[in-house]
């Protein structure tokens, strides 16, 4: 279709316009598997006999903001929860809500990024669904995924396996997502300004699943970023986390940008990092392999578990130490 | 990144903390405690978000002082703005105002209701508003102090010139210099110095506080927000008292200069003048405020609806008032972090982005909040 075409209410009435959006779009980019044909459902060969099994709505502004769009942000999203469950994902649905008005051009670099996106991680889009809504009713386009992958034996992860002692890691910079897509979303015009993270941490996760048992715990430090998963994982236990302010990992471009929103990056989205709980003996070990790969170039050690009863700590540059709050309130509205 | 990074560098933050551990026994030596207010809401952030009340000897005190603009704004002026929205006005305003509480409601339960309140990033927006609801009265939540009335009351000039008549400013501006009168005429707070704010400082210049120095032997030093900042603020501060000098330091004269910024003074002076003004917890302060003058009436939401703001009531039980003079400990008080919190708050200073409640429940460490000390 030309680029100057926008999608219709007709598209989702389930007649020949319907039929059209999806040969043209759909079936181009996804129809060389389960969804050859396009059966009502995918039938799938069961991978092993424990599964782990995801689902993410995605409805971040803007739709295309720097370092990707919601085509790859939807299937990184749901990818991550699969590999930080310790899943070696296989499968996903993709299913789209577009509103009347949503340019061509538009929907086919979205559609684009989902497809490069899936193929970089190893997954197959094998089910799908298309809804339109009419202008006005919707913000461009809604994306849901659902993922499923087949568990890793060599992982045991719950964060009831957490001692104090283990080390506290971080695959790479953080908030770049939270960051980027605000100051694209106020058209703050940077050059060289930050660049979102969003991107697969399968194969970090499978950089350190020979290391098992000494892996205790993973999380994706998404919404509320790694202040909020860290808090999540301590609130109401014994433990608590210590983490150092001069060790954080942080681009400067991210740095600079939530300086100047007064944006604690504490608070701001990643996504495509991975906090990873271990053993104090394995720390070194898991950063090493990390590094190896271009995705876990920036992996640092955050900090360490404490006894310090459900509160997570930052060491200041100052060298006062201070409470890491979850975020309240509104502070980033739709960043996914 | 050394315009951030040069500001923290651990080490030099840590020879600060040397000096001043030094001077703080010196001072300990002949007896002396000292109480050091932090005038400005964002120091207290700063103070917070850096643990730098932990970083001081035993007899050096941090008190948040009356520098969070919201904070001071009296319930009644909240209950004329829900006011004006009942009676159909589109309200206009900083997004920090939403849930500080009137004597009976909020602007947040005010549009829940139904009132037309809208959150704007910079004042410039109120003017848009207008000009896409020519049909409508939008009122413009004018609070402040100099850093933002500058900017804010620029709207009246840029409404002038669009030809907007459908835009008012409903005023709560604010000086620092009268308050900190005030608060050394009151015998029941203990000010030995003032950490003086950075940017009001860049408006009203360090010249500002040489009456405080000069008329009650009280050392002022201006400081950046910056923890080395705050850390040498202090250090001069403590410097000053072990010599018994008290003069105006301006530690902070990459922005700030003696006699401030002359042309966002006279664009103040140019809309507005003096008025006696009501700061919550403290009452009325002569001249403490700004109001539009009688030929800008016409953007004077209080004169245009016949509406002038009275004083209102706060809630039973609440203590900001003693909080913004200094004379109580957030944690000290019965409220905090049971009653009042940052999702449930009972009183502005927990609301507020500067709020001291707000920056003691967001950093402070739960041993620090039971210690007598501030």
């Amino acid at each position: 279709m030309s680029s100057d075409k926008v999608v219709q209410l007709a598209h989702g009435g389930g007649g020949r316009l319907t039929r059209e959006l999806i040969e043209q779009e759909i079936v181009p980019r996804f129809g060389d598997g389960p969804l050859r044909g396009l059966p009502d459902g995918a039938t799938l060969q069961a991978p092993g006999d424990r599964l782990v099994f995801t689902t993410d709505s995605f409805v971040v502004q803007p739709l295309e903001f720097p370092g990707g769009n919601i085509g790859d942000l939807a299937v990184h999203g749901t990818v991550n929860d699969l590999s930080v469950c310790g899943g070696e994902p296989k499968w996903l649905s993709l299913a789209l809500i577009i509103e009347e008005g949503l340019p061509f051009s538009v929907l086919g670099r979205i559609l684009d990024s989902v497809r490069a996106a899936a193929d970089a991680c190893g997954v197959a889009v094998v089910t799908g669904d298309t809804k339109v809504v009419a202008r006005g009713q919707g913000d461009g386009i809604y994306v849901n995924t659902a993922g499923i992958g087949r568990a890793l034996p060599e992982f045991s992860l719950g964060p009831e396996r957490i001692r104090e002692g283990d080390c506290v890691l971080v695959s790479g910079t953080l908030a770049d997502h939270g960051i980027a897509v605000l100051s694209a979303r106020q058209n703050m015009g940077f050059v060289n300004g930050p660049q979102s993270d969003t991107g697969t941490v399968q194969r970090l996760v499978m950089a350190v699943r020979e290391l098992g048992a000494a892996v205790r715990f993973m999380r994706d430090p998404t919404r509320g970023g790694a202040g909020a998963v860290l808090n999540e994982i301590v609130e109401g236990r014994e433990l608590g986390v210590l983490i150092k302010e001069r060790d954080l990992p942080l681009a400067p471009a991210t740095q600079a940008v939530a300086e100047m929103l007064g944006i604690d990056p504490l608070h701001a989205a990643s996504e495509g990092r991975v906090i990873l709980f271990c053993d104090r003996e394995a720390a070194a070990d898991i950063l090493r392999r990390w590094r190896a790969l271009p995705e876990g170039a920036g992996a640092a050690c955050l900090g360490t578990v404490t006894r310090d009863k459900g509160r997570v700590i930052l060491e200041t540059v100052a060298g006062g130490r201070r409470l890491v709050d979850v975020p309240r309130g509104e502070l980033l509205p739709r960043i996914c | 990144m050394n315009y951030i990074d040069g500001f923290r560098d651990p080490a030099v933050a840590a020879q600060f903390v040397r000096l001043i551990a030094e001077q703080g026994r010196a001072l300990a030596g002949q007896g002396r405690r000292v109480h050091i207010m932090e005038v400005c809401g964002s120091h207290t952030m700063a103070i917070g978000r850096y643990g730098i009340r932990q970083l001081l000897p035993g007899n050096v005190e941090l008190i948040s002082g009356p520098g969070c603009p919201v904070c001071v704004t009296d319930p009644g002026y909240i209950d004329t703005a829900i006011a004006l929205a009942g009676r159909g006005a589109i309200l206009a305003t900083f997004g920090d105002m939403i849930r500080v509480p009137g004597s009976d409601s909020d602007l947040s339960t005010c549009r829940s209701e139904g009132g037309d309140v809208r959150v704007c990033y910079s004042p410039s927006a109120a003017v848009e508003i207008a000009q896409n609801h020519p049909d409508r009265e939008v009122v413009f939540l004018a609070i402040g102090f100099e850093t933002t009335i500058a900017p804010v009351v620029s709207l009246v000039g840029e409404a002038l010139q669009a030809g907007v008549r459908n835009l008012s400013l409903l005023t709560a501006f604010k000086l620092v210099p009268p308050a900190l009168y005030a608060l050394l005429a009151d015998k029941e707070v203990q000010i030995d110095a003032f950490l003086c704010p950075a940017h009001v400082s860049a408006i009203i210049g360090s010249g500002a506080y040489e009456p405080f120095a000069a008329g009650y032997h009280v050392p002022c030093v201006v400081a950046g927000f910056e923890p080395l900042d705050i850390l040498y603020g202090v250090n001069g501060i403590l410097g000053q008292m072990l010599k018994g000098e008290a003069r105006v330091e301006n530690q902070y004269a990459r922005v700030v200069r003696p006699e401030g910024n002359l042309k966002a003074q006279a664009r103040i002076a140019h809309y507005l003048e003096p008025v006696d003004a009501v700061w919550r917890g403290m009452g009325v302060i002569p001249s403490s405020g700004l109001g539009l003058r009688a030929e800008f009436a016409a953007y004077d939401a209080e004169k245009k609806f016949g509406m002038p703001v009275r004083p209102g009531r706060q809630h039973a039980g609440c203590r900001c008032g003693d909080v913004i003079k200094g004379k109580l400990r957030p944690t000290a008080c019965g409220l905090f972090d049971k009653v009042c919190t940052p999702d449930h708050p009972v009183g502005p200073c927990m609301v507020s982005a500067e709020g001291t409640c707000a920056a003691y429940f967001k950093y402070t460490l739960p041993d620090e909040r039971q210690g007598g000390r501030k």
